[in-house]
């Protein structure tokens, strides 16, 4: 049996409320030390216990629970989302992070590190059965695509070694992808493919482990205090065997953790020794400005297309078409984004397994992405068309009509160019809304420039630095853009204005 | 010569039967019956709302009606929707009869030129060699052969109004229908609106106006109708409606005209 939990997330919340952290003062004081770590973000690390989803669980949660006892002071979890931690200590937000967080030479210069409390290492996993590959060289011969999670030591070694990577942000999406066949593998730390991929039977580890490093825990820069009283207690925990017992006990020991208690809190494993710098990070965002381009003229494209039908069968269809086409504006104005790329990338490949459709509906993440936005930005489009169109003189129907022309003519060569002047400046607005909105793809996968800017700024620590090369790659598209738009207008508006 | 007509197109000749159009609840055209010769020259008056604009729609298939028939040559179309044979019938009678409108209805995004070459090339499939062509000359007709290239915005009213007759003679219509053609314009520009409407009598089409103008009717017109309450009071050449009105409404009505 594991230790006795941790005491309760509100408990810290109002703590950490009522009382700011002084981290240098607080060695004697009976202030609890806030942990920060996010306890949604999977076993076996930290995560709510399924027989009672009020006490957490996980190896750090006992290995905190040994330090405590050594410390003589409480620790109370502070809930807090992994991809925030490193900026939620450096805010001051809590006094520790520990969440499975590797040692990097990027953190390292921004960060106090302990000394390690385990040693990781990368392990493929693939479908059961599966052939082509049994290590990531078989990848690169296949030309597959490997999942992880974006900022591991996994997501470094895939790019160093070419291969292609898909990100994402949670553990268990990975391996639900591999067993539907969207990507071909997987690589992440040994730990969670333990927990999550060992026991799926449509699954199967790939070779041996690959590459090493380390987790440890975190503090501010300039505590050192806090850092010396909690590296002598994990150092206890060490050599009385405390943290084997309990790395045994959830299935992590193995002849790796010898070297515990040797690799001291400034040693750097080679899995994760490369910093980042500009000539690594800069190709990786301009493929991500690319991709962000992409999206945005294609999802635009289709959503324009898509719009002027929809406004037509609303102006001058029958009545169910006329219905049709409102019901489709409403419901996808109404609808977040999000929840519509979730239902497009996720939703319709559970539908084509339960229906035995196969890969009928299985969007790749792209697909997914400018279907979505397409959609979503044609109900936009569509009334934007409306109520330029509307807002033609009917009499230049009649003018039109009376000089021989067939509707559609009219519509083609009289109406609608006049229209254009209309809609042109809301739709380039919208273009420019589009352009941004791209963002939010990365919620299934789609690395484009935003959240490209987010990994790496998380990575390197550089978010200055990144973050104003980012815009800038923004502004070098969006600007054009506006003195497109105000050309366009110029031109197509002549004689009208 | 150079207008169309001229090169042998006869006018065509018109006729309204039984013609009854409703618009809510109220009877816009009685039962209105009438012909009118090939060539004719037609003034309409008569008060506001009397109908006159509404017998004209209903000749090129602009507005549907409830009852009776209206021909343009060999087309005819009947009550109901202008859907099916009535628009196959109204796209036939729209080539035959252009069509001039109060306020001038130019396509904005189009020169002076390009609004009349739309129809010839799009709708008879001209060349725009030979659209631009007879474009050119029309434009000289009615006298706007520098204001070719200027967009509708950049031209006075009566030069607008004249550019809008230019591009309905570009279809080679056999008759004209004018709805208030020189409402819209101060009294200065009438005339020159006018002068090029007097000039097409010599095309020998027929042409069908609705107008207030008493004075170009007497000086042009053939024949003058006067309608009211959808029916015709007064029928006949102009010397004798407009000198001799049978109807107190009419006399009424012309001595409101002439102030």
């Amino acid at each position: 049996m594991r230790g006795a939990p941790v005491p309760m997330l509100l408990a810290a919340l109002a703590l950490s409320a009522t009382h700011p952290i002084h981290a240098a003062q607080d060695a004697a004081s009976a202030r609890p030390l806030l942990w920060g770590t996010d306890a949604e973000g999977g076993a076996p690390y930290i995560f709510k216990d399924p027989k009672d989803p009020n006490h957490n669980i996980g190896f750090e949660v006992e290995i905190v629970d040994e330090i405590q006892k050594e410390l003589g002071q409480p620790i109370v979890v502070q809930q807090y989302a992994y991809s925030s931690l490193i900026l939620g200590l450096q805010r001051g937000d809590f006094d520790f992070g520990m969440n499975g967080l590797e040692v990097t030479p990027d953190r390292a210069e921004k960060v106090l590190f302990s000394i390690p409390y385990y040693v990781f290492r990368e392990q493929l996993v693939v479908r059961k059965g599966e052939t082509r590959l049994r290590d990531l060289d078989g990848c690169l011969k296949i030309d597959c695509t490997v999942g992880t999670l974006e900022d591991t030591a996994a997501d470094r070694l895939l790019h160093d070694r070419g291969i292609r990577a898909t990100m994402y942000d949670g553990v268990v999406e990975p391996y639900r992808d591999l067993v539907l066949g969207r990507i071909d593998a997987v690589l992440l730390d040994l730990p969670i493919a333990i927990y999550y991929a060992k026991p799926n039977p449509d699954l199967e580890f790939a070779g041996t482990p690959v590459a090493r490093g380390t987790y440890a825990i975190m503090f501010q820069k300039g505590n050192e205090a806090l850092k010396r009283r909690v590296d002598a207690a994990l150092d206890a925990l060490i050599r009385d065997g405390r943290l084997r017992a309990i790395l045994e006990r959830w299935n992590l020991w193995d002849d790796e953790q010898a070297a515990l208690g040797q690799v001291g809190s400034g040693d750097i494993l080679s899995a994760s020794r490369k910093a980042w710098t500009f000539d690594r990070y800069f190709p990786l965002l301009l493929r991500g400005a690319w991709l962000t381009v992409f999206l945005a003229f294609v999802s635009f494209g289709f959503a324009i297309l898509l719009g002027l039908p929809v406004a037509c069968m609303r102006l001058y269809g029958p009545a169910p078409m006329r219905w049709a086409a409102i019901v489709y504006v409403e419901f996808f104005r109404g609808i977040p984004v999000l929840l519509l790329l979730y239902v497009l990338y996720y939703g319709l490949a559970d539908l084509s397994t339960a229906t035995g459709l196969g890969s009928a509906f299985r969007l790749d993440p792209l697909q997914a992405a400018i279907l979505g936005l397409g959609l979503n930005y044609a109900a936009y489009e569509a009334e934007i068309y409306r109520a330029g169109i509307s807002a033609v003189p009917y009499g230049q129907w009649e003018a039109a009509a009376s000089l021989g022309m067939t509707g559609w003519l009219a519509f083609r060569r009289i109406i609608l160019p006049q229209a254009v002047r209309t809609i042109l400046p809301p739709m380039t607005g919208d273009f420019v809304a589009l352009f941004k909105d791209t963002s939010i793809v990365s919620t299934i996968t789609v690395v484009e420039l935003s959240k490209q800017y987010q990994i790496l700024s998380k990575s390197s620590m550089k978010y200055l630095e990144i973050g104003l090369l980012t815009a800038a790659l923004y502004l070098v598209m969006s600007v054009p853009l506006g003195f497109l738009s105000r050309r366009l207008e110029r031109l197509w508006g002549r004689g009208i204005l | 010569m150079s207008g169309p007509g001229a090169n042998g197109n006869p006018g065509i000749e018109l006729a309204f039967s039984g013609l009854r159009k409703v618009y809510d609840g109220h009877t816009i055209l009685d039962g209105l019956t009438l012909s009118i010769a090939a060539g004719s020259t037609v003034a309409l008056i008569g008060p506001s709302g009397g109908g006159k604009s509404t017998l004209l729609r209903c000749l090129n298939g602009l507005t549907a009606f409830e009852g009776g028939e209206v021909k343009v040559g060999p087309h005819r179309i009947g009550p109901g929707p202008v859907e099916g044979t009535n628009r196959a019938a109204a796209q036939q009678i729209r080539r035959l009869l252009g069509m001039i409108f109060q306020d001038f209805q130019l396509f904005p995004h189009l020169t002076a030129i390009e609004n009349l070459v739309e129809a010839p090339v799009r709708v008879l499939g001209k060349s725009m060699d030979e659209a631009r062509a007879e474009a050119t000359r029309l434009l000289d007709r009615v006298g706007l052969l520098q204001r070719r290239d200027a967009y509708p915005r950049a031209l006075s009213g009566g030069q607008k109004q004249r550019v809008a007759i230019a591009r309905a003679l570009a279809m080679h219509p056999r008759g004209l229908l004018c709805d208030e053609i020189t409402s819209a314009l101060d009294p200065e520009l009438k005339g020159e609106v006018l002068a090029v409407v007097e000039d097409l009598r010599r095309d020998g089409i027929t042409l069908m106006m609705v107008t207030h103008e008493i004075g170009f009717a007497r000086r042009a017109a053939d024949r003058v109708l006067v309608l009211d309450h959808g029916a015709i009071l007064e029928d006949g050449p102009p010397s004798e409606v407009l000198e001799r009105p049978k109807t107190a409404r009419t006399r009424q009505f012309l001595s409101l005209l002439l102030g």
